[in-house]
């Protein structure tokens, strides 16, 4: 960057520019995909020593905005003024060159590195790699973030929340004045949060500009000196910190509800409750003591694709939904698929009603009518190159009707899909559609409709609602409502605490490949499920 | 049975074995960096072959084996600089074009030889060797290990300098994070591409390097095909040394002697067909391939071309 | 989107999706060999001979001379058999690059006992013995890899590489020991007298071998694109976790595809030996394993259209033999010219993919599944998304 003279060089602590002045300001920023207007001239003003929280629902064009201010998207038009300059970011160099540094959702580190070679990697002005000077910027770093590991272990050693404090310390690496943090609480436990609150606060302190991207209500209000509110695309308001200082936090979350949903606010009553806290707990119902699932003792080794489980035991009843709750990354996805049969395990029994399961290929546990929804939807759930019917009988491949004598019936399958999409409102042009052309939303009904057919007995739902658009999430929580009246037994994996409150009869809380407790669903059982997250 | 460790035995076995590892040496080194830069090198024969054609024409024609050896390095890294469009770059698929660049430089070679040489057939002078004053007086070994062209030293020197270069430099350091999590290096602002590029011209640098001194030491001169494999063997080094480049050294030797013992076994009196041993390298791999097959021999995102923003 | 007039609009729409996709795979296929052939054209040129001259031989000697059409029919037998094996590797995601290895391998045995079986069995059924036999060997070869792929996920290229260096050398062997003829000279089988050989088509010195190849390569066409199996396969090869999540046997599966395209290049090499040389000599390597790969790539891994590229293929390399001895050339130019071929398909490959199109390269079963959705992204699996299908 030429326009960078050393006058007013990047530098952390020494506070920036007039009070009124934003450090950073994005003007008229618009971006657009195929088929997408993910920002639509938006304009956001980032101040030192100020959390800008920028708040929406998944979809609203939230990462995409951080992603062109941190160099990783060019805008299709707009303007991004670093202290009352225009200047082009092209690429992520140029963003930590002006001392914008980014935390990214998906952690970006390298794992198989230390944590120290970590931190060093970007541009560097010498061929030998700076060990020593690295050492006690790192030592200085650690004592800001408090962080209690060395720097020369593997990053792949770290647990997540360390992981994320390694992030944090690249992003200030380099004397940054602006933080980017995408979705920092998804990995967090509820004690993590409120550490990262605190490691906020002091960096504010020292005159840091922060922008914090979530999609949850309290934490924009919590954290947030000022809100900015984005809808599909367009920034449809924000809250000004005085506003935010002296408003109570029902009348800040009645304004910024308003703002999220507009005029839709009525239709969508319900899935705001599940979105914002204190949405109904289910009314516990043990309508059938009739177990469908039985797991005992189940433990399973790790490996390049995921962690360890051990010693859990669970049992789901019929008709009833039992939710995993626990930090993204602690065994549930182990779990979900330790019951479908694609991971194997090496101590304890599955029981599927009558039947010992755990020894049943994948296929043959389908057969039997225990289905699951995965999370990756696009990367294992679905064929990307194969049309929306065969996806739908991706997991009859030559059954009866379907298949006879080994060859295709397409009739039958066509027949069956078109069935399905119907029932299952997927928007396609039709079932011969290739399915990597259809939305994630669609995506994923076609998963729905694939596992929830032919007679399901058991579904394992793996974060079911992630990354889909309310009204997709929606239509999401009724199939599993729905399942449950029929007598399925459901078990729900999220991350959300108000999804699972909102669905389960109880909850299970995972933390490091352990079962730590099941909790009945009901009055305080946010309290009870964030104890036995951090308990040890 | 006490000829087997006579000294003609012994001085064949590594001499011989010298001979034959050291095109295996550099284009392993090279395949290692490109490897660890994320770019799986199926091209890495054809850029020996170009190496070693440029390397014997301009030994040939200026009758020095260092300009022919240098010429071999351009051979090798222009070659390189083909691979590094299509598949950096363009993001093409790196084995498609590794084979098309194999097929091409297999034709292209075999025709200008054919068609320049093909009549006259011309044999280099031997190369010049540097002896290494009192090592070069031990007893059996010195003979071979250290009268030998100065290239033959740099090789091993070679591979000391870029296990350094791995670990020790900043370049270094991207190179290995590119091969690994090439969204963290975009990500701290670092030209995926910049760097695998680099990755991919020198592994054609060095193969090509390799393929020159086949021809203008080696063999002495430039046969069709003569690299017999020997790039795909250097994938396998590369692959077995897992980013550590002083285990290419081990590589390149055993299979070089696996090549020179039965040349030396037919000083000793002992006939073996030349196929037998021209089997044995890649009996040894598929051997070492069963016995330590792990998931985790190569970087996470080999292979792969990166797009910003795609995962 | 469901009803009547809905429905036959869309059909509609895709036929004349399907018409602009056949256009597009035409030209995406007869563009690259235009340009290979000009830039092949430009290196004759270069050497001081006559381009037009050597492709005008070329044709003339591969195509429109009757010997020489016979020839290049003859010659479609083993490639399409092998193309067939390549189809079937590549459509599941899997690499075999060890064809050559699989083909002589195959072709020694059946050269080394073909003839001697003749007399104590009879031509019918010595041919019907070799052919099979040709498959099991074929097949057998590709099992190292293919175990080592299936069980510890072994990059696959490697492993048939190196096998099929071993192979080359295992049947040098084989035809300097236990096969070698008692006739001296070069090493070699014994050879298979004329008569025994395939039986050769309407007084034609067209052998029965090409009938053989176009059965396996219809067959495996109907496979591909009709049964269980072959929807199995190609699940395995575009998406590797998927076909674990669809409960698929992916191990038994590598197993299979490896085990079928071994057989048929193996088949190719017995048809090679019984219907032309009838005999093997020792370092006979036609080196076919990876001149094929163009032509099934160019034919976006559909077996039919392999068919058209084989027989281009087959009229340049007859033809292109007599006319690089013509222009005094060395006929491995070809092998370049194919080189070429390759490169200048993935670049035409590359530029119809950013304007959208999709692609026929095959994906990499070995690529490890992708991350978590971009939740806050539009979908990046649109039409116009960067495509993964060329890793």
């Amino acid at each position: 960057m030429s326009e960078n003279d050393p006058e007013t060089a990047p530098n952390a602590r020494a506070g920036a520019g007039s009070p009124g002045a934003p450090l950073v300001a994005l003007r008229g920023i618009t971006k657009s995909f195929p088929g997408v207007l993910a920002n639509d001239r938006v304009s956001l003003d980032i101040r030192a020593g100020e959390t800008h929280a920028l708040l929406g629902e998944n979809g609203a064009g939230k990462s995409t905005l951080i992603s062109i201010l941190s160099g990783m998207l060019s805008p299709d038009d707009g303007e991004i003024e670093v202290e009352g300059r225009s200047l082009k970011i092209s690429s992520p160099a140029d963003a930590l060159e002006l001392g914008i540094g980014t935390v990214y959702q998906h952690l970006t580190l390298v794992p198989t590195l230390t944590v120290l070679e970590n931190l060093m990697m970007g541009p560097a002005p010498e061929l030998r790699l700076p060990f020593n000077a690295a050492q006690s910027r790192f030592d200085e770093l650690s004592q800001l973030l408090g962080v209690d590991f060395s720097s020369d272990v593997l990053v792949r050693d770290l647990v997540l929340g360390q992981q994320q404090q390694v992030e944090i310390m690249k992003a200030l690496w380099r004397d940054s004045r602006v933080l980017i943090l995408d979705e920092p609480t998804s990995m967090l436990t509820p004690q993590g949060v409120a550490e990262l609150g605190e490691e906020l606060k002091r960096l504010k302190v020292g005159g840091l500009a922060i922008v914090f991207i979530t999609h949850k209500l309290h934490e924009a209000i919590e954290l947030g000196d000022r809100v900015s509110v984005l809808r599909r695309g367009v920034k449809v308001g924000s809250i000004e910190p005085a506003e935010l200082r002296s408003g109570s936090t029902e009348e800040l979350t009645e304004a910024i509800v308003g703002l999220i949903f507009g005029e839709q606010v009525n239709r969508l009553e319900e899935s705001l409750e599940l979105k914002l806290e204190g949405g109904e707990p289910r009314a516990p119902r043990r309508a059938s003591s009739e177990v469908l699932l039985e797991i005992s003792g189940v433990a399973a080794d790790s490996d390049r694709a995921g962690g360890s489980l051990s010693e859990i035991d669970l049992t789901v009843h019929r008709g009833e939904v039992v939710g995993v709750a626990g930090v993204d990354g602690n065994g549930q996805k182990e779990l979900a698929e330790v019951l479908a049969g694609q991971r194997g395990i090496t101590a304890g029994r599955i029981k599927l009603e009558d039947r010992e399961i755990d020894s049943l290929a994948v296929s043959e546990r389908q057969q039997l009518g225990l289905r699951y929804v995965t999370d990756d939807r696009l990367g294992e759930g679905t064929v990307r190159d194969l049309d929306v019917a065969l996806n739908l009988v991706l997991k009859r491949i030559g059954q009866a009707p379907f298949w006879s004598g080994g060859r295709i019936n397409r009739d039958e399958i066509d027949a069956m899909a078109e069935r399905l999409v119907e029932e299952y409102d997927i928007r396609t042009p039709s079932v011969r559609t290739r399915i990597g052309t259809l939305s994630g939303g669609n995506v994923q009904k076609v998963v729905l409709a694939r596992e929830l057919s032919f007679e399901p007995r058991i579904v394992v739902f793996n974060k079911p609602t992630y990354g889909l658009d309310l009204r997709t999430a929606q239509f999401v929580h009724e199939q599993i409502r729905r399942q449950s009246e029929l007598g399925v037994g459901s078990l729900l994996i999220s991350t959300e605490l108000d999804e699972l409150i909102a669905l389960s009869d109880r909850i299970a809380v995972m933390s490091r490949g352990r079962l730590m407790g099941i909790v009945e669903n009901g009055p305080s059982v946010q309290e009870r499920v964030g104890e036995l997250m951090v308990a040890l | 049975m006490t000829d087997v460790f006579s000294d003609t035995f012994l001085t064949a076995l590594i001499a011989g074995g010298l001979l034959a590892a050291m095109p295996l040496l550099f284009a392993g080194l090279g395949e290692l960096v490109s490897e660890q830069a994320g770019v799986l090198n199926v091209g890495l024969e054809g850029m020996m072959l170009v190496g070693a054609y440029a390397g014997f024409v301009v030994a040939l024609e200026t009758g020095s084996t260092w300009l022919g050896l240098g010429a071999g390095l351009v051979g090798g890294l222009l070659t390189a600089v083909l691979m590094a469009v299509l598949c950096v770059r363009m993001n093409l698929d790196q084995i498609v074009i590794g084979v098309a660049i194999v097929l091409i430089a297999e034709g292209l070679t075999s025709l200008l030889h054919g068609a320049q040489y093909g009549e006259s057939r011309p044999n280099l002078d031997n190369p010049p060797t540097l002896d290494l004053p009192l090592l070069k007086e031990i007893p059996v070994l010195g003979e071979s290990l250290f009268s030998q062209h100065p290239i033959v030293y740099i090789g091993f020197i070679f591979a000391f300098v870029v296990h350094w270069f791995l670990r020790r430099t900043s370049l270094g350091l991207s190179i290995r994070a590119a091969g690994e999590q090439p969204a963290a290096l975009d990500a701290s602002g670092v030209s995926v591409v910049r760097i695998r590029t680099f990755g991919v011209l020198f592994a054609g640098a060095l193969a090509g390097i390799g393929g020159g001194y086949l021809a203008t030491i080696g063999a002495g001169t430039f046969t069709p095909f003569m690299t017999q494999g020997a790039g795909f063997i250097a994938i396998v080094i590369a692959m077995l040394a897992r980013g550590r480049a002083p285990l290419t050294i081990v590589g390149a030797l055993l299979f070089g002697m696996s090549l020179s013992i039965a040349t030396a076994l037919q000083l000793i009196g002992v006939d073996i067909p030349t196929d037998y041993v021209q089997m044995l390298p890649f009996l040894t791999v598929i051997v070492v391939l069963l016995l330590f097959a792990r998931r985790s021999v190569l970087p996470a995102a080999l292979a792969l071309p990166y797009v910003r923003g795609e995962r | 989107m469901s009803g009547a007039a809905g429905s036959s609009a869309v059909s509609g729409a895709l036929s004349r999706e399907r018409l602009r996709a056949g256009a597009t795979i035409v030209s995406a296929s007869v563009v690259p060999v235009i340009l290979a052939f000009f830039v092949g054209g430009l290196i004759i040129a270069i050497l001081g001979r006559n381009p037009f001259s050597f492709y005008g031989d070329m044709i003339q000697r591969g195509l429109l001379d009757s010997n020489g059409l016979q020839e290049s029919i003859i010659r479609m037998a083993p490639l399409l058999l092998i193309a067939a094996g390549l189809i079937v590797a590549f459509k599941a995601g899997l690499w075999n690059l060890g064809a050559d290895g699989q083909f002589l391998l195959a072709a020694a045995f059946a050269a080394g006992l073909a003839p001697s079986l003749v007399g104590s069995i009879g031509v019918a059924p010595t041919l019907i013995a070799m052919l099979v036999l040709a498959a099991i060997v074929g097949a057998a070869w590709t099992l190292v890899p293919a175990l080592l792929r299936a069980k510890y996920g072994v990059n696959e290229i490697i492993t048939t590489l190196m096998m099929s260096f071993i192979g080359i050398g295992l049947a040098n062997l084989l035809v300097k020991g236990p096969f070698q003829t008692d006739v001296g000279g070069v090493a070699r089988t014994d050879t298979l007298q004329v008569e025994d050989r395939l039986p050769d088509l309407f007084g034609t010195r067209i052998h029965s071998g090409i009938i053989i190849a176009l059965a396996a390569i219809i067959a495996v066409h109907v496979v591909m694109t009709r049964t269980s199996l072959g929807l199995r396969l190609q699940i395995l090869g575009a998406n590797m976790p998927g076909a674990v999540h669809a409960g698929l046997k992916p191990a038994k599966l590598i197993v299979v595809a490896f085990l079928v395209s071994g057989a048929m290049i193996g088949l190719a090499g017995a048809v090679e030996i019984l219907g032309v040389t009838g005999s093997f000599r020792v370092d006979f390597n036609p080196a076919w394993g990876l001149l094929v790969i163009p032509l099934v790539f160019l034919a976006r891994l559909n077996a039919l259209a392999s068919i058209g590229f084989v027989a281009l293929f087959s009229v340049v390399q007859i033809g292109g033999e007599t006319a690089s001895r013509e222009a005094d050339i060395s006929s491995d130019f070809l092998l370049a010219l194919f080189g070429l071929v390759l490169l200048f398909m993935a670049i035409t490959e590359y530029l119809r993919q950013r304007r959208g199109s999709t692609a026929y390269l095959p994906s990499q079963g070995a690529a490890p599944g992708p991350a978590e959705p971009e939740p806050d992204e539009p979908d990046p699996s649109g039409p116009l998304a960067p495509q993964e299908g060329a890793r």
